[in-house]
């Protein structure tokens, strides 16, 4: 235990370092300031350790590519090829967070920024009649990939307020009865937080746990629904770890039981098959870009039969059937419309592309050693691919990756440091969720920018890991948890 | 019996405005894209001897009109290369 001895020694004198958690981020983080950056890494792993205590202290993450120490061995930029005759802009793989705007949905939204300028509800002139003429046929391109009726698609500025929409507004038509809402712990933070808000105001929560795999368990469902439950609300696809719910079975059960049937579908509409009548769903939540449309515009899905009433948050002119006045955007709802209409007649195509590049980055990021795939392997959507590489931190290696854009997890939380709380509803311990990182694959990534990020990747990993001493005593054959760490 | 009809060498003309257009989009990811969606199709459509219909025909004319507006588009708004572009490369004429 000589090592974990060393580490005794040097901690108390950097309290701020006493984390378990951050010695390997750090350790990294400090190379480049490091008064011993020329001596070789492995043999001061601990030095490195503290002297990176006193740098992470000031440590506003210095936002410059840190280098190894000179004359080490590790090569930090790809081998293979020289930089200087390449681009410097990241390749992007956070298709979860946002998708680039395909050039055809532009195409179709251009003209309404050039000549089609009318009010769509203005029914006495033809410049309104063209515009709400258009807007239907966006509808309908919305409602089609979900097998809807279009007079069902009410058009709001995101998935966001959908799902506000959708809670508070179910939630207070009935509430004067029903008190009750079920949801998941896994849900995005629009979810949870317009459920916290509800809680203020007398409604009773249950928040589902999920199992390891990200799913929620069915008899836990069936257990949690009483006779004031008004709502369940389960998103479809993860927007950390890609899991599918059992969507049909939770619908087939919310219908029994009589409870609406709410989905969180953002990450789901229109990259995987849904029909919103086989699957029992009453309300859904979608959004536009997340399936290459345009950025604020949203829909939700409010199901006329059986009909879900549902209390309007924006009061107004009495658009979109009262449920949702204000003014359309006709540039944005036809261009959400065209973005809903490729992803038909795209599917098979986009699908099959995303499954050959997945399977490919997630079999080689998961041959290095220490990784594990989270969330389950079959009742996922390809497309998002989240690792675990243990023994580095996932912000470390975000830094690390300045030339390919990551996340470790959802863009709302990556501001702040916190470990993901989607992931610890997995069961995985802070150690586990700090070294996350999230790739989403979609129609516009190559093979080749996938290539170049499992390199990236799997050099980096090493370079990282040579760092850590955490990583060398786990060489050893020393257990982690058996160390009784200083200071806590 | 309707009377249109598309012959081989009009299907190739096509092609080649489609691939043209595509590669002169700026965008690494939106020229790669196109190139990849036109040449697949048009092999399918080869290999499995598809009938152009009007309607196929006519929306593949749409189709090539959004490309054309579209990659002119993306002429006019430069970004940096992506890390995987080499600089050198020449992708349109």
């Amino acid at each position: 235990m000589f090592r974990s001895q060393l580490i005794h020694r040097v901690l108390p004198a950097n309290k701020h370092l006493l984390n378990l958690r951050s010695v390997s981020s750090t350790a990294f983080l400090s190379t480049s300031q490091s008064p011993i950056s020329n001596a070789s890494v492995k043999s001061t792993p601990i030095h490195s350790a503290a002297a990176a205590g006193a740098g992470a202290a000031s440590a506003n993450a210095s936002s410059t590519i840190p280098q190894p120490p000179k004359g080490s061995s590790i090569e930090f930029k790809l081998s293979k090829r020289d930089p200087n005759q390449f681009g410097s802009r990241p390749i992007y793989l956070d298709m979860q967070a946002t998708t680039p705007t395909d050039p055809r949905v532009l195409d179709k939204m251009l003209q309404f920024y050039t000549g089609l300028y009318g009010n769509p509800h203005s029914s006495t002139h033809a410049y309104g009649w063209e515009t709400d003429k258009a807007i239907e046929e966006a509808r309908t391109h919305v409602a089609n990939l979900i097998h809807a009726d279009p007079k069902e698609i009410i058009f709001t500025s995101g998935a966001t307020e959908c799902n506000n929409m959708a809670l508070k507004g179910v939630a207070r038509f009935y509430g004067k009865t029903k008190k009750h809402i079920i949801t998941s712990q896994t849900e995005h933070k629009c979810v949870l937080d317009s459920c916290r808000r509800l809680q203020e105001e007398g409604f009773e929560i249950t928040y589902l746990p999920v199992d390891k795999e990200g799913l929620i368990n069915m008899e836990d469902l069936e257990k949690a629904i009483r006779k004031d439950t008004c709502l369940v609300s389960i998103m479809a696809v993860n927007n950390e770890i890609g899991v599918i719910q059992p969507l049909e079975e939770i619908g087939k059960l919310c219908r029994k039981n009589k409870v609406f049937f709410h989905t969180d579908a953002a990450q789901a509409y229109g990259k995987i098959p849904i029909d919103v009548n086989k699957l029992h769903i009453d309300l859904m939540s979608i959004s536009s870009h997340k399936i290459y449309g345009p950025m604020g515009m949203g829909a939700l899905y409010v199901r006329r039969r059986p009909r879900v009433r549902i209390e309007p948050i924006i009061n107004g002119g009495g658009q979109e059937r009262g449920l949702r006045s204000g003014t359309l955007a006709p540039p944005l709802v036809a261009g959400f419309g065209e973005a809903a209409r490729l992803m038909a007649s795209e599917y098979d195509a986009d699908h099959a592309h995303i499954l050959k590049l997945a399977n490919k980055l997630m079999d080689n990021l998961l041959s290095i050693e220490h990784t594990q795939l989270n969330g389950s392997r079959e009742q996922r959507f390809p497309g998002c691919v989240n690792v675990s590489f243990a023994y580095v931190e996932g912000e470390s290696l975000l830094m690390a990756l300045k030339d390919v854009a990551l996340s470790s997890g959802s863009a709302c939380t990556s501001a702040s440091l916190e470990p993901s709380y989607v992931l610890h509803a997995l069961g995985a311990d802070d150690a586990l969720a700090h070294s996350s990182i999230r790739f989403g694959i979609g129609r516009f990534t190559t093979e080749e920018e996938v290539d170049y990020v499992i390199d990236a990747i799997t050099q980096r990993v090493n370079f990282l890991r040579e760092l850590s001493p955490l990583y060398e005593m786990v060489k050893e054959g020393i257990d982690l948890n058996s160390i009784e760490w200083a200071g806590h | 019996m309707s009377s249109f009809s598309v012959t081989r060498p009009q299907i190739n003309t096509l092609y080649r405005s489609f691939i043209r257009y595509a590669s002169e989009f700026e965008d690494y990811n939106f020229r790669h894209y196109f190139l990849r969606k036109y040449k697949t199709e048009f092999r399918k459509l080869k290999e499995e001897n598809v009938k152009i219909t009007p309607e196929l025909w006519n929306s593949y004319q749409k189709e090539l009109d959004v490309l054309k507006r579209q990659s002119a588009i993306s002429k006019m708004y430069h970004f940096d290369r992506l890390v995987v572009e080499r600089l050198d490369e020449k992708h349109h004429k």
